[in-house]
């Protein structure tokens, strides 16, 4: 009863007075063996470690009020993102050869309005209802776009036949205990395949506060902080799927934001309220996507060339350093 | 003698091959025809038995006799069968001819079911194969956490908000979206109100597209937006209506097919809209009065 009331006498080194407790300097509050005991002067020492944080920063701020404009600027605090390890693919906007190899890619015939996008949707072989559920509903999101159930077809022999039929983009989401965990996105007349590991998919229905259904009206895309050339060459990738010209009735946007490797896939539609506020109200499924491989052709495990593949051992060394 | 090996086996004594459950009693014995544990079935109560068994895709006939009773090792005698499945049960029917009828039948069905199997193997095979791959539990534990931090990190809504007024800003949108252009940049506004008046013809075929887009849900929203802007249009009216006037004295002197949507452009645009594109059939009479 008498311990919380006030410092307690059996210590013997602190003064009675809680406001500015001297502790002598080999005094330690480890050493206390009672845990009641030590618990209340730990609290103390807490609390008067917190006081003196306050006044440091308020004595800081004085000094910063008091020279003005020669004050030192304010300290940036270390974000991950600032301590990125330099990546030297960065690219570079006006980077001449970039901007050569962009158009004579893969890519080249949807940025130059060419091909139209036409993606083919389909599953791993007998895929459960939220499998299901979310093939249709990224048919939604996605214009032009067509689910097809899998029915132990070979991927190698549907190829070809997508050709055939003027499909420019094929998805494969790959399913396991029922939950969809994998994509394979893969361009196809000959275009590159990106093998992502898919995570945290939510159904519109799981979404709160969702809006109504997404409508027929194509989106705009927003890819974020695809830095790298890699990054480039999968932001490109993204936004091959949606047409070229999207419709601003629709107020609808797909967004790819990559933030340390996880792209996050969002759909919104947004709303200006005034010039400089806009509201946006989620839509659509949304899932992040961490890329594992990106290969030259089209699906080919076993022969394919391989551009960039997720090794662990080496490329998860640095919690600084990140590949997209 | 096979009758005394029986009876204590079979009833009495412990099999080690002998698997019980609730309804029937299983042999476990390789050489086993059957499979389970009765007294023609058992390979050891019996001194005459045959088997057929398949190693690697090959189906052999194993026979034992009682002449071998004594040399376990060579007790068992093998026959390789041929592939041809009439021809593997006519080899079966060579070897094992003046046998007891129950072990040629049973040879023969189980020879059956094993090459039904051997085929569905064959079959599978040929097909994708899935591959299992293990999860790593501290890895996937780590990435999980990585995403959320990740998730924080992007601060995704503010991400996206700041890059649509980007594109706002830049004009990606054309003209669909009339918002004015702050105090601080009046000369800009001027500027922009000559251009405007210049390009009558194109404004019109957007105000169209308004009228469609008026359909949209978030009507009602945009009553909020007046209060917060209340001060800026007070601040603006008195320039931006002179203006207007001036405006609309040349659109009626040019539009005789005025369709009552570019008059009230000014204001309308700076307020609402979607919904004063009702209220300029109505004062439209007015305005135009004023200025004559």
């Amino acid at each position: 009863a008498g311990e919380g009331s006030g410092p307690v006498p059996a210590d013997g080194t602190g003064p009675p007075a809680p406001e500015r407790v001297l502790f002598p300097p080999t005094f330690s509050v480890s050493e206390i063996k009672n845990k009641q005991r030590r618990h209340f002067m730990f609290l103390r020492w807490k609390q008067q470690q917190r006081k003196e944080k306050l006044a440091l920063k308020k004595r800081r701020r004085k000094e910063r009020e008091a020279l003005g404009d020669k004050a030192p600027p304010k300290a940036v605090p270390k974000t991950i993102e600032n301590q990125r390890v330099y990546d030297e693919t960065t690219v570079d906007p006006n980077d001449e050869e970039v901007a050569f190899d962009e158009a004579t890619d893969e890519f080249a015939p949807y940025f130059n309005r060419q091909t139209v996008p036409k993606i083919l949707i389909t599953t791993s072989d007998r895929p459960r209802g939220r499998t299901v559920r979310f093939c249709e509903q990224l048919a939604t999101v996605i214009p032009n776009s067509h689910v097809y159930y899998r029915r132990g077809l070979a991927l190698k022999r549907i190829i070809p036949q997508c050709i055939a039929r003027d499909f420019t983009d094929l998805i494969v989401i790959n399913e396991d205990r029922k939950i969809p965990n994998g994509l394979v996105l893969s361009h196809l007349p000959d275009g590159p395949t990106a093998h992502f590991r898919m995570s945290s998919v939510r159904l519109r229905k799981e979404i709160k506060r969702k809006g109504k259904e997404p409508t027929e009206h194509v989106p705009e895309v927003i890819l974020n902080n695809f830095t790298t050339r890699l990054g480039h060459s999968i932001g490109r990738m993204f936004a091959a799927l949606f047409p070229h010209d999207p419709q601003f009735i629709g107020r609808q946007v797909a967004t790819f934001h990559n933030q340390r490797d996880y792209i996050f896939f969002r759909f919104h539609r947004y709303i200006f309220k005034s010039e400089k506020k806009v509201g946006i109200q989620e839509l659509g499924p949304r899932f992040t996507l961490k890329l594992r491989s990106l290969q030259k052709g089209t699906f080919d495990s076993k022969f394919g060339e391989y551009e960039w593949i997720h090794k662990r051992r080496e490329m998860d060394t640095s919690r600084r350093k990140f590949h997209l | 003698s096979p009758q005394v090996v029986w009876s204590m086996l079979g009833n009495r004594q412990f099999c080690s091959y002998k698997m019980t459950t609730k309804t029937q009693n299983f042999c476990r014995n390789e050489y086993n025809l059957t499979g389970l544990c009765n007294r023609s079935s058992c390979p050891l109560a019996n001194s005459q038995y045959a088997t057929v068994r398949e190693e690697k895709g090959r189906c052999y006939l194993y026979m034992k006799t009682i002449e071998r009773a004594a040399f376990p090792r060579r007790l068992w005698e093998r026959v390789l069968l041929s592939k041809n499945y009439e021809k593997a049960l006519e080899e079966i029917d060579e070897n094992l001819i003046y046998w007891p009828r129950f072990i040629r039948h049973k040879c023969k069905q189980r020879f059956t079911k094993i090459t039904q199997y051997l085929i569905r193997i064959r079959k599978l095979t040929l097909k994708r194969q899935r591959k299992l791959v293990p999860l790593r539990r501290k890895i996937e534990r780590r990435e999980n956490r990585r995403e959320e931090k990740a998730l924080i990190a992007a601060q995704l809504d503010n991400a996206i908000e700041k890059e649509l007024l980007e594109r706002l800003k830049q004009d990606t949108y054309g003209d669909i979206y009339n918002f004015p252009i702050h105090a601080f940049d009046k000369a800009l506004q001027q500027q922009e109100a000559e251009s405007e008046s210049e390009s009558e013809a194109e404004r019109e075929e957007e105000e169209e597209d308004d009228e469609d887009a008026g359909e949209r849900e978030f009507v009602e929203a945009e009553d909020s937006e007046l209060s917060d802007f209340e001060d800026m249009d007070k601040l603006e009216t008195s320039s931006e209506e002179e203006q207007e006037e001036e405006e609309e004295v040349e659109k009626e002197a040019s539009h005789s097919k005025s369709k009552g949507k570019t008059p009230l452009k000014g204001p309308a645009r700076r307020k609402r809209p979607y919904l004063e594109i009702e209220y300029e059939q109505e004062t439209e009479p007015s305005t135009k009065t004023k200025a004559a």
